[in-house]
């Protein structure tokens, strides 16, 4: 009894002794031991060799469906001016129906709004079970590899994680709190700056991220606004693991709550009580006066409302954009062969959705800072935010969508429908003598 | 897509429709997995209001009547076989078929489809597109953009240049002479993916 005690204390203590100064240590100094690089390089091959098995398979099961990341139709046809009044000189056809009915049956076969609202299909799968969708059993070393990869997954990186998620949130609380006390100074901006800095790091590698920074000469400064496409909660931390933010959102209660309450102390966040969220005035004016006091942190925004599975951007709400201000825009792109970072969160809560987090292969994520731009003379609020989507769209590879990504979760407004009529009557009826 | 390893010996009568309606059996699949997104309730059958969850749909102008074009008259739901027997009037034309006499003339081909745009606009199914189905139609499309009057015009204008036999409606020979130039196969085709 006493030596298993002693084995298990002992383990323990090689265990704590990992954790701190092979990994905690270096993440909060910024410094990578280079470890995960070679983690990532292995599971790179293995995932190619995998892929090249999967498509060897698929070759000896003809009936198995291929997968299909965009969908199973080709959406080919014009626009609307195109197809439609072009045989009649701009007068009503009897075939004008066909365009709008095509376009329907269309939607009914594969819609592009349901599509951004579930996880990527994959191309070829990254032997992790979730997503698993139309991958049969093809051979038994694909299965060996997957069992293993589940072994390591779930026994040896799983608890390290979370060891060091837990070590980064408390910190971030006891620190943060601490650093409250202080008088304000420019040693207490500094101070809080650290604290905020190392614990996001501690939690990022949490999360096992790795994270890789584009173009840093665009950083978004102070007074600023920095404006970013929205696929996870995670967002923040990965962008935080950078540079400090002011966060914006609404307070929550629990353990969320806390957390929020102490990080206000030391730097200045912006959280509204559920009431003030409805009022836009409210919102923005507390916006306003925190740009222009333009030495407070940049403002972290994510103007899409809602979270979108990172192969498109939709809609962004001008809200954003009436502030003022220098917009930063920076593109966030999860690589989507070591772990679906998407929160549906129709299907999965937050904890599990953590968890799922913490037994993927890892976050690999690519951040681009773009340069900074301002609104135009010419242009109003939701030009401009269209001029930013598409620009960070642009950068990363994505969809530029104008679908509202309020989409999700609400009814279609009546006003869709008009402007599609408005856009089918100016074709028509500029040559009925109308 | 939530669906995982759906084969097809879940899909009743899968054989059958491959032969039937042209599509693959991998199209097949993929067709009941949407299926299945649509039945939220998991009863095999779609309501009209199922496809209430197609967003797109809802800022059609004539989502309704699409809505209605797979539903036969008086039924009031769908099971998969029908839903996949609508949607196979929109695989663009086979290229390389010969055709005996004996054959039934597949869903795709341009007639079959012209057939099933005929009955867009022809509710009543009494072979005649009459002015009040016309305007019907028309009011869809244009909404509140125009005036009355202007409808009426319109719709004055499109029978007076397709209906020869002159009985204020048109038939599905008089339509199908006023489409002649249309290219119905490209118009009325869903390129699927495979």
């Amino acid at each position: 009894m006493e030596d298993l005690w002693g084995v298990a204390v002992g383990v323990f203590q090689v265990w704590m002794f990992v954790v701190v100064f092979l990994i905690m240590l270096p993440a909060m100094f910024g410094l990578s031991l280079g470890v995960t690089g070679v983690y990532i390089q292995i599971l790179v091959h293995i995932l190619e060799w995998a892929t090249l098995r999967i498509q060897r398979g698929r070759q000896e099961q003809p009936d198995v469906p291929v997968p299909l990341p965009n969908g199973i139709i080709e959406r080919a046809g014009g626009s609307m001016e195109e197809e439609v009044g072009q045989l009649s000189g701009g007068e009503f056809a009897l075939s004008d129906a066909f365009y709008f009915y095509m376009k329907g049956v269309e939607s009914i076969v594969d819609d592009q709004v349901t599509q951004r609202f579930s996880s990527e299909e994959l191309a070829s799968w990254n032997l992790l079970t979730r997503t698993n969708q139309n991958f049969r059993y093809i051979s038994l070393r694909l299965t060996i590899i997957w069992g293993i990869g589940v072994f390591v997954r779930y026994c040896v990186l799983f608890p390290l994680r979370i060891t060091l998620a837990i070590i980064g949130l408390s910190w971030l609380v006891i620190g943060t709190v601490l650093v409250g006390f202080l008088p304000e100074s420019s040693a207490k901006n500094w101070l809080s700056e650290l604290v905020h800095l190392t614990c996001y790091r501690i939690c990022a590698r949490g999360l096992s991220a790795t994270i890789h920074y584009h173009n840093r000469e665009n950083k978004p400064q102070k007074g600023g606004i920095c404006v970013a496409n929205h696929t996870t909660p995670i967002d923040v931390v990965i962008l935080a693991n950078d540079g400090c933010y002011a966060m914006v959102g609404q307070i929550h209660g629990g353990l969320m709550g806390v957390i929020q309450r102490s990080m206000v102390r030391s730097c200045p966040h912006v959280w509204f009580e559920r009431s003030e969220m409805k009022d836009r005035h409210a919102v923005t004016s507390r916006l306003r006066a925190h740009v222009a006091a333009k030495t407070k942190l940049p403002i972290l925004i994510f103007p899409e409302g809602t979270c979108i599975n990172n192969t498109s951007v939709m809609m962004f709400k001008k809200g954003s954009f009436e502030i003022g201000g220098t917009i930063y825009p920076v593109t966030i792109k999860y690589d989507a062969r070591f772990g679906d970072a998407f929160w549906n969160s129709g299907k999965y809560n937050m904890v599990s959705y953590l968890l799922r987090m913490m037994t993927s292969w890892a976050i690999v994520v690519n951040v681009w800072y773009l340069p900074p731009m301002t609104i135009q003379d010419d242009e109003d609020a939701a030009q401009f935010a269209n001029r930013v989507k598409s620009a960070i769209a642009h950068q990363g590879g994505l969809l530029d969508l104008a679908w509202d990504g309020g989409l999700k979760r609400g009814k279609v407004k009546e006003s869709y429908k008009e402007e599609q009529q408005k856009k089918y009557s100016s074709i028509i009826a500029g040559h009925n003598g109308l | 897509m939530g669906s995982n390893s759906s084969s097809m010996n879940n899909i009743p009568n899968a054989e059958q429709l491959v032969q039937e309606t042209g599509f693959s059996a991998a199209h097949i699949l993929r067709l009941y997995e949407r299926f299945q997104f649509l039945d939220k309730d998991d009863t095999g059958q779609l309501r009209p209001e199922d496809f209430g969850a197609v967003r797109e749909l809802a800022m059609n102008p004539i989502g309704d009547r699409i809505i209605s074009a797979f539903f036969s008259p008086g039924q009031e739901t769908l099971d998969f076989a029908s839903f996949v027997r609508v949607l196979a009037h929109f695989r663009p034309a086979d290229s390389n078929r010969t055709r005996d006499g004996a054959q039934p003339e597949p869903a795709n081909s341009s007639m079959r489809k012209l057939k099933f745009a005929f009955q867009l606009y022809d509710q009543d199914r009494d072979g005649k597109i009459s002015r009040a189905e016309l305007l019907q139609v028309l009011r869809a499309m244009l909404g509140m953009q125009v005036t009355e009057e202007q409808l009426q015009s319109i719709a004055e204008r499109a029978i007076q240049e397709a209906d020869f036999d002159q009985d204020d409606a048109i038939s599905f020979d008089e339509f199908r002479k006023s489409l002649e130039k249309v290219n119905i196969d490209h118009k009325m085709s869903i390129r699927f993916l495979s």
